[in-house]
């Protein structure tokens, strides 16, 4: 979309003036802003139409699904891996000092699966994918690609956007199962292997406050995580400006903004769904201590 | 006809209906106009060159004529239909008439030279496999390519090899109007006259009109049946027109127009002076309203 058109600036001087031009220049950020995120649902919603209205061909999602999904589980499965150890570290002396070692289990568990998992495995997919999809886009764009494409009755949001916004969709809650496993064989290792704590009571009170809940709540977030990344950065790739400074700046806005939308997405979500909880266990959440 | 016919059926164009008219046509970009009240009419197998200097809003011209840039005002009809009252739908039914030749050939990276040439076939019709490599292999050898290129990826081959590659691209589906935007730009004296002899070709298949974007007067005397001369409108007056040449390129030849004969001769004159000027101008208005230049594209 584009901005809107410039009006020119009447010259004033003195207090006055300077708190005019202030407040024009809140009013300036505050229509570009406006303006960037009905440009975002809009593209969304495109990107939806076409999901829905005529078929993906075999050939075009596969090799996305390879990039996104294959390509992007080691090191999901190695940070995982290494926040479930770092969980174990850090929370052990504060544990010891009350005596409740073998309860370590329960909280990395539970803090694994319910949030770090699922927001670890989108900010690597954000790193890692996000920004080279909108840095593929916007070399596209400026190559002409993508007018290329329109030009030969093809739409770009079909062909370009539609096989990336399924394969972060359908794949970021395969890497989240993997984060989460990962993380809790890490945080086991550690606590069982380095700090000693025994290992039945650290299985056993991890099952007694970890449920199904928990995990399918992480589950539900990283859907959410997953079309924000690719919304985001396939709208800034298709917004690329020109030159290689341009689709420099669109894969680093990519990242920035989806891990920005990530964490403020967490944070309603996890709202929401502690209300659902509620409902479903009007009791309240199990005490951990 | 059948006058109980419940279906809407199109008209068919007229006999002196051009195939594409432009009317009255302007473009902005945020505060900056690239074209003002153009107005061009465009007949069946004709070929139009469209000249001018650099950022004189030749090519967002030719975007606008398929409807890849939108107009800021006026039109653009196609057999009298006009492109902004379509939908997407019918809008990418219609760019199938259509061939695009970008100056930078556009081809996909990640794709072979057949994938690329085959793409529109696969996207618009129900031909199978070996009979789209059937036409694939055909259009490779009338532009001139060896079938070995069809394994490789663009960034293989050569500027005027990607060139021709995309103009094949552009005849996969036939089309009635191909756009050339600036295809010889890049090119040395002797590829370049390839490309101008493949145009020359390219419009004798029958119902081809065609419409090259360029700044080489030797494609433009080349190919041309007529030539309409663009000028920037950062250099015009606010009631000058921006076509200041419309005619052959016998005409163009004979023109008086100093601005006309400047471009044609290829002479520098004051340019550099006025350039400098224009900077300066610029910096000036800068320094006076910051705030215009963050507003500015």
């Amino acid at each position: 979309m584009d901005s809107p058109a410039a009006t020119p600036s009447v010259p004033t001087a003195g207090l006055t003036g300077w708190f005019a031009n202030r407040v024009a220049d809140v009013g300036d950020l505050a229509i570009t802003l406006i303006a960037s995120i009905g440009d975002v649902a809009l593209f969304a919603l495109r990107t939806v139409g076409w999901l829905f209205s005529r078929r993906q061909r075999r050939d075009v999602l596969l090799p996305n699904f390879y990039q996104i999904g294959v390509l992007s589980l080691p090191v999901v499965a190695l940070t995982g891996l290494f926040i479930g150890m770092v969980l174990a570290v850090q929370s052990y002396a504060q544990f010891k000092a009350i005596g409740l070692q073998t309860r370590l289990g329960s909280v990395i568990n539970l803090s694994l699966v319910r949030e770090l998992g699922p927001v670890l495995a989108a900010t690597m997919l954000a790193g890692r994918v996000g920004s080279a999809m909108a840095a593929e886009l916007g070399t596209m764009r400026v190559t002409e690609q993508i007018d290329a494409l329109e030009s030969m009755g093809a739409n770009p949001i079909y062909y370009l956007v539609v096989p990336r916004f399924l394969g972060c969709l359908v794949l970021i809650p395969t890497l989240t199962i993997m984060a989460d496993f990962m993380g809790v064989l890490g945080g086991y290792l550690y606590s069982h292997g380095v700090l000693g704590i025994d290992y039945h009571h650290y299985w056993a009170n991890s099952r007694e406050y970890v449920d199904a809940f928990d995990f399918l709540m992480g589950l539900f977030k990283s859907f959410f995580f997953g079309g924000a990344i690719a919304l985001v950065s396939c709208h800034h790739g298709f917004h690329c400006d020109h030159g290689a400074q341009g689709v420099g700046r669109a894969a680093t806005n990519a990242f920035v903004h989806s891990f920005v939308l990530i964490l403020i997405l967490d944070l309603f979500l996890g709202i929401g769904l502690n209300n659902v909880h509620d409902i479903f266990r009007p009791e309240g959440p199990r005490r951990l201590l | 006809m059948n006058a109980t016919a419940t279906e809407p059926m199109p008209l068919p164009p007229a006999a002196d209906q051009p195939l594409l008219s432009v009317d009255a046509l302007s473009v902005q970009f945020g505060s900056q106009g690239v074209l003002r009240n153009i107005s061009v009419n465009l007949a069946a197998g004709e070929t139009l060159v469209v000249l001018g200097e650099s950022g004189c809003g030749k090519t967002v011209l030719l975007k606008t004529m398929i409807g890849l840039v939108q107009p800021t005002s006026g039109e653009v009809r196609f057999e009298g239909q006009p492109l902004g009252l379509m939908t997407e739908r019918q809008l990418a039914h219609l760019r199938t008439r259509y061939g695009f030749v970008f100056q930078g050939a556009a081809l996909f990276d990640s794709a072979t030279i057949a994938e690329n040439i085959a793409f529109p076939l696969r996207e618009h019709t129900d031909l199978r496999d070996p009979e789209i490599n059937e036409i694939v292999s055909e259009l490779v050898g009338e532009v001139g390519l060896p079938q070995t290129v069809l394994t490789k990826k663009p960034v293989e081959l050569s500027g005027g090899m990607r060139k021709r590659a995309g103009l094949a691209r552009a005849l996969a589906l036939d089309p009635q109007l191909i756009l050339y935007d600036e295809p010889t730009t890049g090119l040395d004296p002797i590829m370049s006259d390839v490309i101008n002899e493949l145009i020359l070709r390219v419009r004798q298949r029958p119902r081809t009109t065609s419409v090259v974007v360029t700044h080489d007067m030797a494609t433009a005397h080349k190919v041309a049946d007529r030539i309409v001369m663009l000028y920037p409108l950062s250099r015009l007056g606010p009631d000058e027109p921006q076509i200041i040449f419309s005619g052959t390129p016998t005409e163009l030849d004979q023109s008086g127009d100093p601005r006309v004969r400047q471009f044609v001769e290829g002479r520098a004159g004051h340019r550099l002076d006025e350039l400098r000027e224009e900077q300066a101008r610029g910096a000036a208005w800068q320094a006076a309203a910051p705030r215009n230049q963050e507003e500015s594209p």
